[in-house]
């Protein structure tokens, strides 16, 4: 009788693992709101985008059989006559649906000059009867227009044509296939790496600014008298709790060639005439190092605040300087706070877009208004779309590095 | 792929069920067009009229032009935009990756006087079988009289030299138009521009050009940072739509002067983005608002209508003002052109920006 108390039946070990399931599916209820945001949120555009950068159905889907007879073509010669009259045929039927443009501005990406070239050939097209265009393919199509008896423009379509290409990670690192498909420098434009380059250097710039600014004053917050430290924490916060754009726009009027800052330095006779601040990298630097400071000055402060006092005195009791003492003592320990500051700094400046838009001008520009250009102007979303890519895993790559040299661990926001 | 689809059907049916039944239960268009002082003479003499008339709910929203909006509702199917105000060079490409409805041309009301539509409209205005022009408008630049000094300039060649005009210039930071004034600042006829700039030697040329004066130019986004650029005095020759500079004199009392030499004018028009739910009732919005008096309207803003029996009931005043008055000093902006070469040369200027 005693054991059998001791163990339980059939039906309370049912119970019992009901009610655990139970508890489970709650918590997991709990958390699902956030698992089904992130998704929508995170998940689901960062793949969107990895599968833009390099999925490019348009032609094969406009003109599926021109394409796959293109594919057996040498790319030296002129295509095959027979290729000249599927394209015909199948670029009447796109005229009929209304869909030539599509095909004509596809084209264009790799061949200038070919939207109007497609779209007026398409028009001619729209009323020929199928046979004639079978029959005389080539001929018609040369005669509409002698561009299409260029090999050039059989090479973009060919090129256009694949389903899964490299072309816009290629064009996004300036570099482009040539006849030979070799790849080569690009001729047409070289500007990416150069943004690149410039943005990972403002970024730098900016966060280095930050430390600057933000180690003393965390400093001095964590070892002031409270009242005075929260004086300052507010003065902190305030511009941070700001609308981005109501700072950004004050420093237009700060920064201006008639704004605040040239009328007093002219008033106290420092320059002559206005300096140019506005619309220059300098702005640029300056507007976004205010707007990044707290990132910077929060997580310092909460990790100097941690640190015990004694350890310190400690020091300087056994006869440490003080310079020695910080610099082995207390500057070891806010490590963890500046590297979260330093990489939150880096990595949202990386990315920041309205503020260079606003008052970088030409010359403080970063990437990521290039990658607007081709989402809102040149409607190129492939190559937007490689070009966030890169920026995707020059931040991951640069994290990776960190994480060996430092350690993530390390980091510690509060 | 198949499991996120079994996700996604469910939440966005949703979202369309309640989105239809809201749609459903008031006759509602939604407009969208560029604000500013064009936005608000729109609301005047297009929107409020046919809300009046006809009891439609209009929702007048603001964009700052392009295809990609459009283009993404399309390609989504979920369609928010009914109308849209759009720009030639946009129409152009819009309609041929059949972003937008066919609007045909018996809808469009006769002129006052009677004139058939299809011969009352310029014919730019029908010419995309998209869209139906608004207003003729155009780019031009402007100085102010107080900060310009004894000399004035008067040619676009003045825009570009900077002996005889020292001192900034504010363009907007786009390819577009800043080509086409480097050439025609360099000798080339106008009917010869798109021309030669479809060239790589003709485009040297316009970089080289622009070159010049690359040192003293300040560059904007938006065409509401112009008035502002040269009003206090952030450059002493800028660049905007001729509206702008208008509305700034005649409203604000700014003493600027306009440049009609080397203008280049351009159409507006009403596009209607394809698949809309509410077709036809946004055929008949476009039809309304596009009558004789709805687009005298416009010269609140100094834009030239595109129907003849508008310009009738234009203010003698104004006249001068508008853009069709210039058209011989100026050039037609080139749709078709910035089709085929917006992307490269637009990669090529930002190229040539960052040298």
């Amino acid at each position: 009788m005693a054991s059998q108390q001791a163990v339980l039946s059939a039906n309370e070990i049912q119970a019992e693992t009901r009610a655990l399931r139970r508890r489970k599916r709650a918590s997991l209820l709990l958390v699902v709101p956030l698992l089904v945001f992130i998704f929508f949120a995170f998940v689901a555009p960062i793949a969107t985008m990895l599968y833009r950068s390099v999925y490019n159905p348009t032609l094969v889907e406009l003109i599926p059989k021109t394409v796959h007879e293109l594919s057996g073509w040498k790319k030296t010669e002129l295509p095959e006559p027979v290729v000249f009259s599927t394209f015909a045929k199948e670029l009447k039927q796109l005229a009929e649906a209304r869909r030539s443009g599509v095909l004509a501005a596809a084209i264009n990406r790799a061949y200038p000059g070919a939207s109007s070239l497609v779209n007026a050939t398409a028009r001619k097209f729209r009323k020929m009867p199928d046979d004639k265009l079978i029959k005389d393919g080539m001929a018609l199509l040369t005669e509409a227009d002698p561009r299409w008896a260029k090999p050039e423009l059989w090479r973009a379509i060919r090129e256009v044509g694949q389903v899964y290409t490299d072309t816009y990670y290629l064009t996004a690192l300036d570099l482009e296939r040539n006849a030979q498909n070799e790849i080569q420098q690009r001729e047409s434009a070289r500007i990416y790496i150069q943004l690149y380059t410039k943005t990972l250097s403002i970024a730098l710039i900016i966060t280095l600014l930050c430390i600057a600014l933000g180690y003393p004053l965390a400093y001095y917050l964590a070892h002031a008298p409270r009242r005075v430290a929260g004086m300052l924490m507010v003065l902190v916060l305030l511009p941070f709790w700001t609308s981005l754009l109501v700072r950004t726009t004050a420093w237009i009027a700060l920064l201006q060639t008639n704004g605040v800052l040239n009328s007093v330095f002219e008033a106290l006779g420092l320059i002559n005439s206005p300096l140019e601040m506005l619309y220059t990298s300098f702005a640029t630097v300056i507007a976004m190092t205010h707007i990044l400071l707290p990132f910077m000055i929060l997580p310092l402060y909460s990790v100097m605040k941690g640190i015990d006092p004694s350890y310190v005195r400690a020091a300087l009791s056994l006869g440490s300087r003080p310079f020695s003492a910080f610099l082995r003592i207390f500057l070891p320990l806010t490590l963890p706070g500046l590297s979260a500051g330093s990489l939150l700094v880096f990595i949202i400046s990386v990315g920041y877009y309205i503020t260079p838009a606003l008052v970088g001008g030409t010359d403080g520009q970063m990437i990521s208004n290039i990658i607007a250009f081709h989402m809102q102007r040149s409607n190129n979303w492939g190559l937007a779309a490689a070009l966030g890519t890169l920026l995707l895993v020059l931040i991951l790559l640069l994290y990776w590095t960190y994480d060996r040299l430092i350690g993530a661990r390390n980091i510690k926001l509060g | 792929m198949k499991k996120i689809t079994t996700l996604l059907g469910p939440a966005l049916a949703l979202g369309l069920a309640l989105g239809g039944t809201a749609q459903a239960q008031q006759k509602s268009l939604t407009v969208v067009s560029f604000g500013g002082a064009y936005g608000a003479a729109q609301k005047v003499h297009q929107i409020d009229p046919y809300m009046a008339k006809t009891g439609t709910q209009i929702l007048f929203e603001n964009y700052t032009g392009g295809v990609a909006e459009i283009k993404a509702q399309v390609e989504a199917g979920k369609i928010q935009w009914d109308v849209v105000d759009i720009e030639t060079i946009d129409l152009e490409r819009a309609c041929a990756e059949g972003l937008l409805e066919i609007i045909p041309r018996d809808i469009l009301l006769k002129g006052d006087d009677g004139t058939p539509a299809e011969e009352d409209f310029i014919p730019a205005a029908l010419e995309n079988e998209c869209g139906v022009g608004e207003i003729v408008w155009s780019t031009v630049y402007a100085y102010n009289n107080k900060t310009i000094g004894d000399k004035a300039p008067s040619t676009i060649e003045d825009l570009f030299d900077l002996k005889k005009f020292p001192g900034k210039r504010a363009l907007r930071k786009r390819a577009q138009v800043n080509l086409e004034w480097a050439l025609l600042a360099d000798g080339v006829k106008e009917e010869d521009v798109y021309k030669v700039l479809a060239t790589p030697e003709g485009q040297a040329q316009a970089f080289a050009k622009l070159d010049t004066i690359k040192s003293e130019i300040v560059w904007f986004d938006s065409w509401s940072q112009a008035p502002q650029l040269l009003n206090d005095g952030g450059a002493i020759m800028v660049q905007s739509a001729n509206g702008r500079f208008f509305d700034a004199i005649k409203r604000e009392g700014k003493p600027f002067t306009m440049v009609w030499d080397g203008n280049l004018y351009d159409l507006d028009a009403w596009g209607i983005v394809k698949g809309t739910p509410n077709l036809e009732l946004a055929l008949d919005f476009v039809s309304f608002t596009t009558s004789t008096k709805a687009l005298a309207g416009f010269q609140d803003v100094a834009y030239g209508p595109p129907r003849k029996s508008s310009m009738a009931l234009v203010d003698k005043s104004v006249v001068d003002h508008l853009p069709s008055t210039h058209v011989d000093e100026g050039l037609k902006a080139d749709g078709i052109f910035w089709a085929d070469y917006g992307e490269s040369l637009g990669e090529k200027f930002n190229e040539w920006l960052l040298k």
